[in-house]
């Protein structure tokens, strides 16, 4: 039966439940990094994980950061036509991509692609016992099997983004000056001159090293605290793409805020 | 505690939710022994196999495992013992990941500064032991479930432990490998000095092999003996259970309402 009291209790039950996930999740960072010296000491662990998070991505973020790319160059012409600055068109696929879209459509498509295909794994390996086995002979799983896996997202991350950026970049050349006609040496002076390293690329590669560790802990995260049924592991995974995303998000808002507030 | 007596449980209690789980379990492991403990479904087998081993924390009593109270333990002194420890998990439990070589090199590399010829050494005579040297390059994924059970016990025998731990062995396997894992146990057990803690509800496969079996319902040891006691014992819970008999004091039925109670009560959202 329906009564607000029941509602009230559902609500206040569901609140509760929350903070104390939250709590178990910094209590979690916090024990991933106090076990991290197995991931450093035996560095071909988190290689691995490199390797699994990152060049295994490498396919997807190239190929949509080509699309970005060119997309940037086709809107941003269409819009810098209308006001004759067309030469500028470097500097605006330039910034665009190394500001905002790099960091964040890479930190988006990472969690996708490699967010969700750890929580599957330590999901999987807790519902087969795997990580009760590891914990019997004496092994932490926190640092033999989480901490890598966290360490190779954050790695990966920033690297990530800077080649979806490139790609972009190269995809913005292409559709400008390949096949529109804006001229080459103009896309690319003025970008150089657009572009600060410090100011643009530098802000832009610490959004997505941040990136990296939101997603990376949400990932392993989920997967570790999965319920360990086939179900369980489901909604894990569909819990790390949600919150990746919202938080990917919301800490973008965050983070341009603190960096781009009209100076320079 | 006397010299032969390995793990020493006295009056132990786990609540699970609220939920008593254990409540008072007193048992002498001996070493050098096999000991099955036994009992239906849900009555808290695997749950006093967890607390032995350190994984459960007790609501109350004590666990005593050579000179080491377990459950006064910290987290790496529990891992320090867990070294002398071998677990074998319901379905194995083996690294998806690694190969069956890698598996059984597992706990030697993590644990050990042998070489990597000792190490292959040491994993080949293991699974020479359990019979599947030649499997050694498989995946687990290529394995039946008789051998990556056996993969299991070559695992958890790896680093020669004091005290082996089973958990449900023989569930889900066909009749000849139930048979070879059951031989491969007391063999093993005996090869190692090792003593055994197995928790099944296999009662022939277990009265081959052990030396001693304790009966759980209901969280409370209700029976205890050896092969030949349990054979002949009259008591009604032994009874039911050797003879899997549907009649006697185990229920079938989980506790409810009568049927008609409930029928007349009309649909309500459960």
């Amino acid at each position: 039966m329906f009564s607000p009291a029941s509602l009230i209790r559902k609500l206040g039950h569901a609140t509760v439940e929350r903070i104390w996930r939250l709590g178990f999740a910094a209590r979690f960072f916090v024990a991933i990094l106090r076990l991290s010296g197995t991931s450093f000491r035996r560095l071909p662990l988190t290689l691995r994980e490199i390797y699994f998070s990152g060049v295994l991505s490498l396919l997807i973020i190239l190929v949509s950061g080509l699309f970005v790319g060119l997309v940037l160059g086709l809107q941003g012409f269409e819009t810098l036509q209308r006001y004759g600055s067309t030469e500028a068109l470097g500097v605006l696929v330039a910034l665009s991509l190394t500001r905002e879209l790099g960091p964040v459509v890479a930190a988006l498509l990472f969690a996708s692609r490699a967010g969700s295909s750890v929580t599957a794994e330590i999901g999987l390996m807790k519902a087969t016992e795997q990580l009760k086995a590891m914990d019997m002979m004496a092994v932490n799983p926190i640092a033999r099997v989480v901490a890598p896996r966290f360490w190779g997202g954050v790695v990966a991350m920033p690297l990530l983004a800077a080649m979806f950026s490139a790609m972009g970049v190269l995809g913005g050349w292409l559709i400008g000056v390949v096949f529109i006609g804006v001229d080459d040496g103009a896309f690319w002076s003025q970008m150089q001159a657009g572009v600060d390293w410090r100011y643009d690329v530098w802000n832009g590669v610490i959004k997505s090293f941040v990136f990296g560790i939101a997603v990376s802990l949400i990932a392993v995260f989920e997967g570790y605290d999965s319920v360990p049924t086939a179900e369980g592991v489901s909604r894990a995974i569909t819990r790390t793409v949600v919150t990746s995303a919202l938080t990917i998000l919301a800490l973008d808002f965050v983070l341009t805020s603190f960096m781009f507030r009209g100076a320079s | 505690m006397p010299d032969d007596i390995l793990v020493d449980i006295e009056d132990l209690q786990f609540n699970y939710d609220g939920r008593p789980v254990l409540q008072g379990i007193n048992m002498k492991i001996p070493r050098g022994k096999v000991v099955a403990i036994m009992g239906g479904s849900g009555c808290g087998k695997t749950t006093l196999l967890r607390c032995i081993g350190g994984q459960l924390r007790p609501t109350g009593g004590r666990v005593r495992l050579e000179k080491h109270q377990v459950c006064e333990m910290s987290e790496a002194e529990l891992y320090r013992l867990r070294r002398k420890m071998g677990m074998l998990f319901q379905f194995g439990a083996l690294f998806t990941d690694m190969s069956v070589f890698d598996n059984v090199a597992f706990p030697l590399r993590e644990h050990t500064d042998m070489s990597e010829e000792m190490i292959r050494d040491l994993v080949m005579m293991k699974l020479e032991a359990v019979g599947l040297r030649g499997a050694r390059k498989l995946m687990p994924g290529e394995l039946s479930g008789g051998m990556a059970r056996r993969v299991a016990l070559a695992r958890a025998v790896a680093l020669d432990p004091m005290l082996v731990m089973y958990d449900e062995p023989f569930t889900g396997l066909d009749p000849i490998a139930l048979g070879v894992i059951g031989q491969l146990i007391r063999k093993l057990n005996d090869a190692l000095g090792a003593t055994s803690i197995m928790v099944t509800h296999d009662i022939h496969e277990s009265l081959l092999i052990v030396d001693y079996i304790y009966f759980l319902n209901g969280g409370r040891v209700v029976a205890e003996g050896t092969p030949d006691e349990i054979r002949a014992s009259k008591d009604p819970f032994v009874h039911q259970f050797v003879y899997a008999e549907v009649e006697g004091p185990v229920h079938f039925d989980y506790p409810a309402p009568s049927i008609r109670q409930e029928l007349l009560a009309g649909v309500t959202r459960v």
